[in-house]
């Protein structure tokens, strides 16, 4: 084969990659702060690229432009979720944690295949089929919007940890439980908000990548497993590491189905989860556990 | 050594114990084939329950790869059994020593590397998925396509080959399960179980104990993917068709999962409580939906989940633990974890 297939194969995988990087992050995010592993992450990506396509379907509305709004109202379903039944499970033990999450996410796909039925739905927009020609390469015009906003928000995320008051409070909590309580910081409603601030990010994965996939309620399991093998790739609890491993099981998922059988892709990130765990268990960006 | 099996067991728990027995074994006699393959599913539940429940109840480490061992003792039995025309009780020892290796294979990954926790229940799920792709494209067991065993209508059943009907299935589950809580009562008692209880509680102190608690997590492992693919070959033979897709689904490891934790983690009785409660009222609620004319795909999902987040949010020890004490049934077995 050409160089060429390889080179377009790549950038594709990369930007698919970069929106996977930042379902990921949101998993980071609330792992990094309220130690509480997301196991209805993919479930609730699945929630956000339903209602994508409904929002489209029923008001012609663009995915890339409903973004915001879907990830407002996954704000809002993190932050109830973690007001009405994560912050009592805090301080129980993390199976306990995991099990209620497996709960939640238990419903949420099943009430998903209640609501719109195993049939997989797309959105078809204008812009579909277009691509950009950069000298040997072609670009997805969807793929590559994905890519940019995948980005941005990414970068605005960064932005407010680093440079807001709440974001610094927020950054405090993770740092130190008790520190926080002691300076008065009102740790469970900076817990929701962290949880919601992850799931939006969530949202705005899910807006993108129904450009890039069509949903089917089955989607959701697939899609946690996948954010926590990034995640732990990445090193849990790291933002950068989250978006690289994004971009490192987005290529390593089209180089594989481009070599091998496109079934047999997953596989691949899953033998670079054994990899990490067992040789670098913090992940490639991780901090070593002190 | 029945008198030692059943030292401490209180008179009335004893009581109850005959009872349950007497009528387990007397149901086919009054029960349809519908109520029958339902108790075959309950039993199915609380025997996987049972054998998870040694290596989450009693050693505190989570799987959520479980459907894995059932996977690999089913396809290994059937495949003994088509392509070589091998009774299942011949292909069992090799199922459960597959199962076992696999078993041992990830937990020698884990514990030597220190994968605990929940970065451990990922690595089970990581390799559950890797079997569901690498059965999706292994051939000779039918790959994606699915793998049957022949079946026709019987007269008769067929112990040595498991073929034949429901009542037999019904035995043979019951027998497994009953031996599994002997077992598993057994198990508790030794002194492995204490050493396992002593790792759940707190690995740490057990290391400063002197426990070898890689060899004890590797016994639990190893004992409860054995003990697993037994249940795999019973369903091999009981449905008599294998798709990757859904032997190794993660849906079928967290089926696997609700009815101990519904019951009681780490409890003798809880799994069968739990997988009793949950059948029992997921098929009432089917039956219900179905005669309202309202049955979506996914509604006993939604109802499973419903029950687990009940569970854990406000029994969190399981319905086993409260309903022993309020039976009277606590005295020194079965103490909640």
């Amino acid at each position: 084969m050409p160089l060429e297939v390889y080179l377009n194969v790549a950038v594709s995988g990369l930007l698919t990659g970069l929106v996977y990087g930042l379902m990921a992050l949101g998993l980071s995010v609330i792992f990094g702060v309220v130690r509480v592993v997301n196991f209805a992450h993919g479930e609730m990506m699945t929630i956000a690229m339903y209602l994508a396509v409904v929002l489209f379907a029923q008001f012609k509305l663009d995915p890339l432009l409903m973004m915001l709004p879907i990830a407002a109202l996954l704000f809002c379903l993190g932050y109830a979720m973690q007001i009405g039944i994560i912050n009592p499970f805090i301080n129980r033990p993390e199976h306990m944690q995991f099990i209620l999450l497996v709960a939640v996410a238990i419903i949420m796909v099943n009430g998903l295949l209640i609501v719109f039925g195993p049939d997989a739905q797309s959105v078809q927009t204008s812009y579909s089929y277009d691509s950009f020609a950069l000298g040997p390469l072609i670009v997805d015009a969807t793929k590559l919007y994905a890519g940019i906003a995948a980005i941005v928000t990414a970068l605005a995320l960064f932005g407010f940890f680093r440079f807001t008051t709440i974001g610094t409070a927020i950054r405090a909590c993770a740092d130190n439980y008790t520190g926080a309580l002691v300076v008065g910081l009102d740790v469970k409603r900076l817990y929701a908000l962290t949880f919601g601030i992850g799931s939006a990010c969530v949202g705005a994965a899910g807006a993108m990548l129904v450009l890039l996939i069509d949903v089917t309620p089955a989607l959701g399991p697939a899609f946690t497993l996948l954010a926590f093998i990034i995640v732990i790739v990445g090193g849990l609890g790291s933002m950068p590491g989250a978006l690289l491993g994004g971009v490192l099981i987005g290529m390593t998922e089209a180089m594989a189905g481009l070599l091998f059988s496109p079934s047999a892709k997953s596989m691949f990130a899953f033998a670079i989860l054994v990899l990490v765990l067992l040789f670098r268990p913090q992940g490639i960006m991780g901090k070593k556990p002190s | 050594m029945i008198a030692r099996l059943l030292q401490g067991v209180p008179r009335r728990a004893l009581a109850l114990l005959v009872v349950l027995l007497a009528v387990m074994v007397g149901a086919p006699f009054f029960a349809n084939d519908y109520l029958l393959t339902i108790l075959i599913l309950v039993l199915y539940f609380a025997y996987v329950g049972q054998c998870w429940n040694i290596m989450m109840g009693f050693a505190g480490q989570l799987s959520l790869g479980h459907a894995l061992y059932v996977g690999l003792g089913a396809y290994t039995s059937a495949a003994l059994y088509v392509h070589f025309g091998i009774a299942p009780w011949l292909g069992l020892p090799v199922a459960i020593l597959v199962a076992a290796s696999a078993g041992a294979f990830i937990g020698f990954l884990a514990f030597r590397f220190r994968v605990s926790g929940v970065y451990f229940a990922i690595l089970t799920i990581a390799f559950c998925e890797f079997a569901r792709i690498g059965f999706d494209h292994f051939r000779w067991v039918g790959g994606s396509g699915g793998f049957f065993l022949p079946v026709t209508n019987y007269t008769q059943s067929d112990l040595w080959n498991l073929r034949g009907k429901p009542v037999m299935f019904y035995y043979v589950i019951l027998a497994l399960t009953l031996g599994a809580l002997l077992a598993c009562h057994l198990l508790l008692r030794s002194r492995m179980g204490f050493f396992w209880q002593a790792i759940r509680e707190d690995e740490v102190a057990a290391r400063a104990l002197g426990i070898n608690t890689f060899r004890y997590k590797m016994y639990a492992v190893i004992i409860s993917a054995g003990m697993t693919s037994v249940a795999g070959v019973f369903f091999a033979f009981y449905y008599n068709n294998l798709f990757p897709e859904q032997v190794f689904h993660i849906s079928r490891s967290i089926e696997i999962i609700l009815a101990p934790i519904i019951g009681g983690i780490g409890t003798l009785f809880g799994p069968l409580l739990g997988a009793l409660l949950l059948t029992g009222i997921a098929e009432g609620i089917w039956e219900l939906m179905n005669a309202l004319g309202f049955n979506p795909p996914g509604a006993k999902q939604v109802f499973y989940g419903i029950c687990l987040l009940a569970v854990i949010m406000l029994l969190p020890n399981g319905v086993w633990p409260s309903l022993s004490r309020a039976l009277g049934l606590d005295k020194r077995t079965d103490k909640e974890p």
